[in-house]
């Protein structure tokens, strides 16, 4: 038994700027509300996401990566200890071109049953895909508020 | 809100109210956010409908987006996926009546005494 959800939007922007919007500090902080990756997006390299406070909250690895197409990430929370006990999760962002529309499929997962990660990220993933469309198709985000 | 891209904005936010306006793919939608992944046979579990339509039902979440799947080994999994249900709640709950209504969603819970779930 695994946990595992699946998240899927569709953007009217091409893979190119959605790439750019999931790899760059920058752009990423105006749509997730404030937290940043710090990565080189290359296979094999280390991978964090940074709150507003500076506080690191989660690490990883850069399992995969094909610009601009497809991005693994090997990732665990740092700052829960029930959650960074489950171990790591596997995150595959795959983005396709379909017209002028660019479809973003997120699979968050883990190979134990009732996963506490999966649920907490489960809460995170819908808002920041609202916000990350909205900013990409319109230049602003919905929302900037912030996470505690 | 701007309405950039709104043809494609109104179009599937009015596939996504048809596809919910349904009380039989409603219960399809409870029953993959109990369990999220499951595959036809197991949704159509206990259910009082037949294989075909439930089968069918899937087909019109799917293409709302508000159920995503993925082939695991032989079997198609069903997820529920709320991104499409959120740019809705987004667009008219606005940024600043969130955290109002998590104070209200809080004190239902537990004067309904459901505060199990955190």
């Amino acid at each position: 038994m695994s946990s595992r959800f699946v998240y899927v939007t569709y953007i009217r922007t091409t893979p190119e700027k959605l790439w750019e919007a999931l790899t760059t500090p920058t752009f990423m902080k105006r749509y997730w509300y404030g937290v940043v990756a710090e990565s080189d997006w290359k296979p094999a390299s280390p991978w964090k996401l940074i709150l507003p406070d500076g506080r690191t909250a989660d690490t990883g690895e850069i399992l995969e990566a094909e610009q601009p197409k497809r991005l693994v990430i090997k990732w665990r929370n740092e700052f829960r200890p029930q959650l960074k006990a489950e171990g790591y999760t596997r995150c595959t962002m795959e983005i396709a071109q379909e017209g002028d529309i660019t479809k973003l499929s997120i699979v968050h997962e883990i190979d134990i049953p009732d996963s506490k990660t999966i649920e907490a990220v489960s809460g995170g993933w819908p808002r920041i895909l609202s916000n990350l469309k909205s900013l990409l198709e319109t230049g602003e985000p919905l929302s900037t508020t912030k996470v505690a | 809100m701007q309405l950039n891209g709104c043809i494609l904005d109104l179009m599937s936010m009015d596939v996504v109210f048809r596809a919910l306006a349904d009380e039989s793919r409603r219960a399809l939608l409870d029953r993959l956010f109990e369990r999220n992944g499951q595959n036809l046979g197991e949704l159509c579990d206990g259910l009082r409908m037949t294989r075909q339509a439930v089968s069918k039902h899937l087909a019109i979440l799917e293409a709302a987006n508000i159920v995503s799947t993925r082939k695991v080994g032989r079997s198609k999994l069903h997820f529920l996926n709320p991104v499409p249900i959120n740019d809705i709640a987004e667009r008219w709950i606005g940024k600043f009546e969130r955290g109002r209504l998590e104070v209200l969603r809080e004190l239902k819970r537990q004067l309904e005494g459901h505060n199990d779930e955190q």
